[in-house]
């Protein structure tokens, strides 16, 4: 039993979801339906992205602070510029990713910190988030927002884009070969410098994903939301982290999963729909999250220590 | 020389290499050719220059003066030449599948149904090399034994991957592999050998060398003092062209078993020491006597408390990962495991602290103008002075040494025996583990470790050569 | 003696603390040189406090941080007040209250650490979104003030100088006293250059990291306990701007994020600084989103000097 949990990493996010599921039915049986569905899941599709370009860095043993603060400033060009002049807007999220990518040479030339070189990113895209929209405001671009409002026959649109997501950062990460050799990078940076590849450019290709799941993300929240502002999506920086590993992956070693990422994230986004539905005083919801979170990485815990035990 | 018998062009020829760090001339004017058919045994004791060496092959380092070619292929790079390296330490990534450890190191497979052609090539490569190995080619690399990790890593050296292996640089290949493995490890380069490929092979077991090379490299202090073909060699004139470091056998003889005080240890594993007495850990490299070691120490230390004394105390062999603290001065060093002792009040006692390590400077031998200098100005030798001086300045009675001589020169080598020596007098116990025979020699008392136990106990005039490897070996490949 | 000046990591934080008062000097043709000179150590001191604590945390060596601290300070400030109630001579109290919540959380975050074998990211992280409610709960939405004369002593000021700077001044020499003379300072050190070498050195370096991890989270308490006396009550999001800040001003004051290599009079440096390149930026007219934008990049700046320095020698 242990054994099959240490083997198949990915099953215990998903007995985790599903315990969570269900305990959300139980309580709500009227969220069984294809409306609660999408309510319950609905905020978790911009979530979901953001994980799965928090762990593109995770993956190469780094992490973002900034995350959050980008998808924010992602958000207030899709509700701004993108709405108003698209052209001029793809050309400024373009450029987003490409500096992304910049951050990766960067901390990769320089052998810095990430974390310290994503936290002063995060005060530059959040200062450059506030000075295009002030106070809150903006408008989604129709095309995006009747895409996150799409209502395709038997599935809701926000399980629909979950698995979506999950089956294509899949393949990018684990089936193709330069995703491979991307999370090689993670396992053992050195043997892969030996075999020839040149890490600067797969450290930037890595950060660049992370820009471009960044800027889905952003887009896929204005889509909800209509509206953008600077601060509106600044807890992304802690959920993703802890989707990542929720979802299995962890700090250090290339060890990642893009479906345990994305079904970490939809258990994030459960949490709290199924807080809110244990009628918890609105002061301990917050407080519950971070039980929640501990609960499930001790149990990911108990498992694999059993695992190494039984060799 | 060897090339006189092998044919053709060269795979790869070294003319007047030489490789600096710093002061030290690791590599010191190297002319070798390595012709295809032929399989070169490179064999020298620890700081030779053997690594060095094969770093220049496979293209790891640049040489400080001379020249790599490899005439061939007329590759500019080892890559390209079909130049493979399979290292001592594990280069696969844990976090990959063996199939897709291949594709690290095979960079033109690609396009659909690339997993699938790696599942093959591995395969093929694993089932020719090591028949019935049983690897799972979809198995994360991290799930593999330390023997399968290193048979992957091998099969990986010899497959195809797209051009074709020419050269394949083996360094201790079966330090981790059991006998019967190595065997089929070792019939897998004749035949490579034979169907014109090369191998430069790395092995400081002198049985395996003698069996599988048709040319046996000696190195000594960065420079080939021999190069022959094997059968000019015997095993005493191959030691000898090594310079073996003779005598402490004699000696031993004369200074029979001492009596020695009540036993002081008795761990799990079997380990046992009386007072006074040097207990040797001996046996193949890697069958867990550096992890016996250092479970006793964290079972007799705690992480939670520090007394006015430890009852036990470590010197560490693997000074980077283990013993050096990069950042502090020599003095610094030296006097981290005796701050409770000189501290008052939880204020350390700098003028205390200062005559200790100006005490074990001059005791030890310490070679620097200035204490305060950093740890790492030092050169290998000292800095494993100063974790000599760090255990030896405590009250601790039990000392644990975990293969403490790597990198040291032959005089500190012998200034730290007589050191042992005169505090195994006063009283203390040493646990010495140590990769080489001759010091394990020098114990009063030998444990010798095999497949992470202890194989045999071995005391007084029972301590020779012979009986170390009789009972390191022992065994291995009958069951197979 | 201006070379062993120049290679001290901690000068640059000041340098750059002077060159953001002359630019706010150059502004204002030296009017108001005092007042800025209060403002930054009265503010400053907030987060000099906080960035001691995480300076000790980011010393035991990569992957150590709390994030804890604004939850710590939130929660501190919020139970110590409410003791208090706003009744006269209770500070002493609400202090021990502080303190005591401080350790609490300390003991808490390295329990997940320790116990659970929690990345320290993750564990206060987690730790923090519990201690948050533990403060909402206790909070309820009420201003409580201060009492008045602890509010009096943390605005007040002492020969000049704010209170709270000298309160900080204090906490900075004993932990200078401990990393410079102590022996716990040497076992934190060496923990954090290697923490393996420093188990088989004899250092007991659970013991230490659990004692950095409680006076992380002291610090954060006491800087919460001030900071709600200071700004007359206790705000839920009052520690908000810490956690960044807190981070920020350890790295820009010289300590190596690799661990082992504390910088205390570098973390003063960067707090000032912190407090003065905001102010610069004000006083030039700046707006709040290119003020974020210039600080972020100054701090990017900082790092990447600092690293190039490093990889010259």
């Amino acid at each position: 039993m242990t054994r099959l949990f240490a083997r198949h990493r990915i099953l215990l996010p998903i007995l985790s979801l599903a315990v969570l599921l269900a305990a959300t039915f139980y309580m709500q049986p009227r969220a069984m339906s294809y409306f609660g569905v999408n309510l319950l899941f609905n905020l978790a599709v911009p979530i979901a992205l953001a994980t799965v370009a928090q762990m593109m860095i995770i993956m190469v043993n780094d992490i973002d602070l900034s995350l959050g603060a980008f998808v924010s400033l992602v958000a207030c060009v899709t509700a701004t510029f993108l709405h108003d002049t698209p052209v001029l807007g793809v050309l400024i999220l373009a450029g987003l990713i490409a500096a992304y990518a910049g951050l990766g040479v960067l901390i990769h030339r320089f052998e810095l910190p990430a974390i310290v070189v994503t936290l002063g990113m995060s005060f530059v895209w959040g200062g450059l988030a506030l000075s295009i929209l002030p106070s809150p405001g903006g408008t989604a671009p129709p095309w995006i927002r009747s895409l996150m409002t799409v209502k395709p026959p038997l599935v809701p649109m926000a399980v629909v884009a979950a698995v979506l997501i999950a089956a294509v950062t899949h393949f990018l990460i684990i089936r193709t070969g330069i995703g491979t050799v991307l999370r090689g990078v993670g396992g053992n940076a050195a043997s892969v410098a030996r075999a020839g590849w040149p890490v600067l450019r797969l450290k930037a290709l890595a950060y660049a994903l992370a820009g471009l799941f960044g800027v889905l993300a952003g887009m896929a929240l204005v889509g909800l939301t209509t509206s953008a502002d600077a601060n509106i999506a600044l807890r992304y920086t802690l959920l993703s982290i802890a989707g990542v590993i929720l979802g299995g992956g962890e700090f250090i070693g290339g060890k990642v999963s893009p479906v345990g990422a994305v079904i970490g994230a939809l258990t994030l986004a459960l949490a709290a729909s199924f807080l809110s539905f244990l009628r918890l005083s609105p002061d301990w919801q917050i407080g519950a999250q971070g039980a929640i979170l501990i609960l499930v990485l001790t149990a990911r815990l108990i498992f694999t220590r059993r695992d190494e035990q039984e060799g | 020389m060897s090339s006189a018998k092998a044919t053709g062009t060269p795979l790869v020829a070294l003319t007047d290499a030489e490789k600096h760090f710093g002061a030290v001339r690791a590599l010191d004017g190297v002319s070798l050719s390595i012709f295809p058919g032929e399989c070169i045994g490179l064999v020298g004791h620890n700081g030779a220059g053997k690594s060095t060496l094969v770093n220049l092959v496979n293209g790891g380092l640049t040489p400080s003066a001379g020249e790599v070619n490899f005439p061939a292929t007329g590759a500019p790079r080892a890559l390209e030449a079909g130049v493979r390296s399979v290292f001592q330490e594990l280069s696969l990534c844990p976090n990959l599948t063996v199939a897709e450890n291949l594709r690290i190191s095979h960079a033109d497979l690609t396009g659909f149904g690339w997993r699938t052609r790696a599942r093959a090539e591995i395969l093929k490569s694993l089932d020719t090399v090591f028949p019935d190995h049983g690897i799972d080619p979809n198995i994360t690399v991290d799930r593999l034994t330390i023997a399968e990790r290193q048979m992957v890593e091998i099969a990986i050296g010899f497959a195809p991957r797209g051009t074709q292996a020419r050269l394949v640089i083996l360094d201790e290949p079966t330090s981790s592999l059991d006998a019967a493995i190595a065997e089929q490890l070792l019939a897998h380069i004749r035949q490579f050998c034979a169907g014109g490929g090369a191998v430069l092979f790395i092995s400081h077991m002198m049985g395996e060398i003698f069996d599988v090379a048709s040319t046996i490299v000696v190195m000594k202090d960065g420079k080939i003092v021999a190069s022959r073909p094997t059968a000019e060699f015997t095993r005493a004139s191959l030691v000898e062209a090594m310079g073996h470091v003779a005598g402490p056998e004699a000696e031993k003889a004369a200074t029979s078993r001492p009596a020695f005080g009540a036993d002081i240890l008795n761990s799990k594993t079997g380990l046992t020491a009386s007072e006074g007495e040097v207990v040797g850990l001996a046996g193949l490299a890697g069958h867990g006597q550096a992890e016996a070691l250092a479970q006793l120490y964290f079972e007799h230390t705690s992480s939670w408390r520090a007394g006015k004394g430890s009852n036990m105390v470590f010197v560490a062999g693997d000074r980077g990962r283990d013993g050096i603290l990069p950042l502090w001065s020599i003095l610094r060093n030296a006097t981290v495991s005796i701050l409770p002792q000189i501290a008052r009040r939880g204020i350390v006692d700098r003028a205390a602290e200062t005559r200790i390590a100006a005490e074990w400077k001059a005791r030890i031998g310490i070679r620097t103008a200035d204490v305060t200098n950093n740890i790492l100005s030092l050169s290998g030798g000292n800095q494993q002075k100063v974790l000599f001086a760090r255990a030896l300045a405590s009250k601790a009675p039990v000392v644990v040494m975990d293969d403490p001589m790597r990198g040291v020169d032959v005089g500190t080598k012998q200034d730290v025996y007589a050191m042992i020596r005169s505090e195994a007098a006063k009283g203390r116990t040493f646990l010495w583990y140590s990769t080489e025979t001759d010091e394990v020699c020098q114990c009063d008392r030998v444990f010798v470790f095999r497949d992470e136990a202890i194989s045999a106990e071995l005391t007084g005039a029972d301590i020779t050569e012979d009986r170390i490897l009789e009972a390191s070996f022992e065994m291995q490949g009958v069951d197979a | 003696m201006l070379s062993t000046v120049i290679s001290r990591p901690w000068i640059w934080s000041w340098v750059a603390a002077a060159a953001a008062f002359v630019m706010v000097m150059a502004l204002t043709q030296g009017r108001g040189a005092g007042e800025l000179a209060y403002a930054a150590l009265s503010f400053g001191a907030f987060a000099a406090i906080v960035g001691l604590g995480q300076m000790l945390v980011i010393t035991l060596g990569p992957g150590n941080v709390d994030l804890s601290i604004p939850a710590v300070m939130t929660l501190a400030g919020t139970l110590s007040l409410k003791v208090m109630g706003s009744d006269p001579n209770t500070a002493a109290l609400g202090l021990l209250i502080a303190v005591a919540a401080g350790v609490g959380a300390g003991l808490a975050n390295f329990a997940l650490i320790y116990l659970l074998r929690l990345p320290p990211i993750i564990a206060t992280l987690s730790a923090s979104l519990v201690f948050q409610s533990i403060a909402i709960w206790s909070n309820r939405g009420l201003r409580i003030k201060p009492p008045a004369g602890l509010a009096d002593f943390a605005t007040g000021r002492t020969a000049g100088v704010p209170n709270v700077a000298l309160v900080g001044i204090a906490l900075s020499v004993i932990v200078w006293l401990v990393l410079e003379r102590a022996t716990f300072g040497r076992w934190l050190l060496a923990s954090g250059q290697n923490l393996r070498a420093a188990r088989l050195a004899g250092i007991p370096v659970e013991l230490v990291r659990a004692t950095t991890y409680v006076t992380v989270a002291v610090f954060a308490s006491i800087a919460g306990y001030l900071l709600a006396s200071f700004s007359g009550g206790a705000a839920l999001n009052m520690g908000q701007e810490y956690l960044l800040t807190s981070i920020a001003v350890v790295v820009i004051g010289g300590t190596s994020i690799a661990g082992g290599f504390s910088n205390v009079p570098g973390v003063w440096g960067a707090s000032l600084f912190m407090f003065l390149v905001v102010s610069m930026l004000n006083s030039y007219g700046l707006g709040a989103g290119v003020r974020m934008m210039l600080t972020g990049l100054i701090i990017i700046g900082i790092v990447v000097a600092a690293s190039t320095r490093r990889i010259r020698t």
